[in-house]
């Protein structure tokens, strides 16, 4: 078996704590990253908080459960959540299976959309993947 | 040479529910010789319960069997090597038994007054003693139930000496990468906030680090020594003065003393509050056989805040003082799970100091020998002398698909129960091994000649190990279903 290779999407941005974001109108969608999701290995559980909660940069926003272990999900960028995915809840699997559609986790209406620039682009983060995992 | 545990008998047993028949009796009674009386009419017909929907009717000897028949489905300290790291699986001498059975300590009622407690007290001033020797401190309680418990009341009592002192801002708790998955736990609990200090690429914490994030919001560091990569915090000194300097205060996650004890004592290292497992360095039983014990030991100046009751001596006689108002109150309902710290003194009483010293550098030994033997055969995140514990990682097997769940699943194929696997977080893969001292040289060859064996079948039939295990009782079970969807007791329906 070859060396794992993961997916980045050109499209998205992401954070350093493995959370990727995609700009999707006025609200900025917010997921787990394949890289994370494989180092997780299969989920089975997800806290998610509600709309209407504010967050912040670089803090913990939710909680996912894997067989391996427990990880705090980190917000990327400063806003309000105006969208959960509550589906989640019934179908952990999904972040494991589809981490950049069906796994994405929420809907931040962010306080300042160029935030979102200052996030890793793909090229940097599969830098950061590569020095990580020595793939 | 023989591997261990790949022979035998194991039973199939079924659930104690399904082995009930309808009016199986498990001890026949004789009719009584006194007129029966309706319980009803005696307390009330509202207070009866009604009956229980499958209670299992089973003999005594369908009883017998079937717990029998489980236990030998069991794995324990007693039956084989169990190097889970940060756990300190060392075997529990059977001296410690009889003396917590002995009937003068056994039988003690907790609600005698203290004139009738004397001989309880005495041993438990003598167990703080001890402890205070060996942690350098001033002050001990042995209240708390367990190392986590531990934990949350050092992490209480720092906040009310911060309260006392009018540092109300002081929230902040700075916890190392590498430490305790407990410790931001207790730290929450008690209404802090968690901040994680990234540990060097050494793998132990520097002070620069530490110092970015050093300023009036500080309450407290939580350092884990040796941390759980198994090293030593050399840095420790330097870490305790500049929290210091920022008003804080520093507590030491005891659960790796077994490294420690005898040689080096926290409170030189700068340390102010820490727990003891009892049930990991001092012998006393682990997990399933518990209670736990986790004594919390102090410097002078957060002794006001200790647990009410302590112990005190008044001349000749021990008496329990709760005359205590800046205590943080009580943690048990009685003085800690006394059977446990009698355990440990029973320990301690038969090793002495130097036999303490002894353990400390055995286990430190073994550690080291294990971590010589397998680092040609696994990857090494920090190649460097270890303490109480080794790390290793799956990086090597990885390219054939074999990963550290598959090494742990197929050690069971060698009778050995798997170390801690994925932990800490700050290794992928991370297998983390604690032997202990009390293994031997023949024991800790044949784990290590096991580890080979995987790492060679790794490379030459990796689906031996990715399918493993095949000898116990119970093959690889579906992790990921269990969790997702649990079933956590039998019904009838269910068995319909």
């Amino acid at each position: 078996m070859a060396a794992k290779t993961y997916e980045v999407p050109d499209d998205y941005h992401y954070s350093t704590s493995d959370e990727w974001v995609r700009v999707d109108g006025a609200v900025v969608k917010v997921g787990l990253t394949d890289y994370a999701q494989s180092e997780l290995s299969d989920i089975v559980f997800v806290e998610i908080p509600e709309v209407g909660t504010q967050v912040e940069a670089g803090q913990t926003f939710g909680v996912v459960e894997s067989v391996k272990a427990v990880s705090d999900l980190l917000a990327p960028i400063s806003g309000e959540i105006v969208e959960v995915h509550a589906t989640l809840d019934e179908h952990p699997e999904w972040l494991n299976e589809d981490p950049y559609g069906r796994g994405w986790i929420i809907g931040i209406a962010p306080e300042d959309l160029d935030a979102v620039e200052a996030l890793q682009t793909p090229d940097e983060y599969r830098a950061s993947i590569k020095e990580r995992s020595g793939t | 040479m023989n591997k261990p545990g790949t022979s035998g008998l194991i039973f199939n047993e079924e659930l104690i529910f399904e082995r009930s028949r309808p009016n199986r009796p498990g001890v026949p009674l004789n009719p009584p010789d006194v007129p029966l009386r309706d319980a009803g009419d005696l307390i009330g017909a509202e207070n009866l319960r009604d009956d229980i929907d499958g209670f299992p009717e089973v003999s005594e000897l369908d009883v017998v069997r079937h717990f029998t028949r489980l236990s030998q489905w069991n794995y324990s300290i007693d039956t084989g090597f169990y190097p889970l790291g940060s756990c300190t699986m060392k075997y529990n001498p059977k001296v410690n038994e009889t003396a917590a059975a002995l009937p003068g300590l056994a039988d003690v009622h907790p609600m005698s007054p203290d004139s009738a407690l004397q001989g309880i007290l005495g041993l438990a001033s003598e167990v703080e003693q001890i402890l205070i020797e060996i942690s350098g401190l001033d002050r001990v309680t042995l209240q708390p139930a367990a190392g986590a418990q531990g934990e949350f009341v050092g992490m209480m009592m720092i906040q009310a000496y911060h309260r006392a002192r009018g540092d109300h801002q002081r929230k902040r708790v700075l916890i190392p990468d590498t430490a305790h998955g407990t410790n931001p736990a207790s730290a929450a609990l008690n209404g802090m906030e968690v901040v994680e200090v990234k540990s060097g690429d050494d793998g132990i914490v520097h002070p620069a680090a530490l110092e970015a994030l050093l300023d009036e919001r500080t309450s407290a560091l939580m350092l884990t020594n040796p941390n759980t990569l198994g090293l030593f915090e050399s840095h420790v000194e330097e870490l305790a003065e500049l929290v210091h300097a920022a008003g804080g205060l520093v507590y030491l996650d005891g659960a790796n003393m077994n490294a420690l004890m005898g040689v080096a004592k926290p409170g030189d290292m700068g340390i102010d509050v820490m727990h003891f497992n009892l049930h990991k360095t001092f012998s006393t039983p682990h997990g399933g056989g518990g209670p736990g014990a986790g004594p919390v030991a102090v410097r002078e100046i957060l002794e006001p805040y200790l647990p009410s009751p302590i112990v005190r001596r008044d001349g000749e006689q021990f008496k329990l003082d709760a005359d205590r108002p800046q205590s943080i109150g009580r943690v048990h309902g009685f003085h800690g799970n006394a059977g446990m710290w009698i355990r440990a003194l029973a320990y301690i009483r038969t090793l002495g100091a130097e036999g303490l010293v002894d353990v400390t550098e055995t286990a430190v030994l073994n550690a080291n020998y294990i971590l010589a033997e397998l680092k040609s055969h696994y990857d090494v995140p920090h190649d460097r002398t270890v303490m109480h514990e080794c790390v290793l990682s799956d990086r090597k097997q990885q390219s054939t698909g074999v990963t550290t769940a598959d090494i742990a699943k197929r050690l069971m194929d060698y009778g050995f129960h798997p170390p801690t696997i994925y932990f800490p977080l700050v290794i992928p893969g991370a297998l983390m091994i604690e032997p202990t001292e009390t293994e031997s040289l023949e024991d800790l060859d044949r784990f290590i000649d096991a580890m080979r064996s995987i790492a060679e079948e790794s490379k030459t039939s990796p689906e031996q190990v990715t399918s493993a295990p095949s000898l116990p009782k119970v093959r690889r079970l579906d992790e990921v279903r269990a969790a997702r969807k649990p079933r956590l007791r039998w019904t009838q329906d269910q068995a319909e």
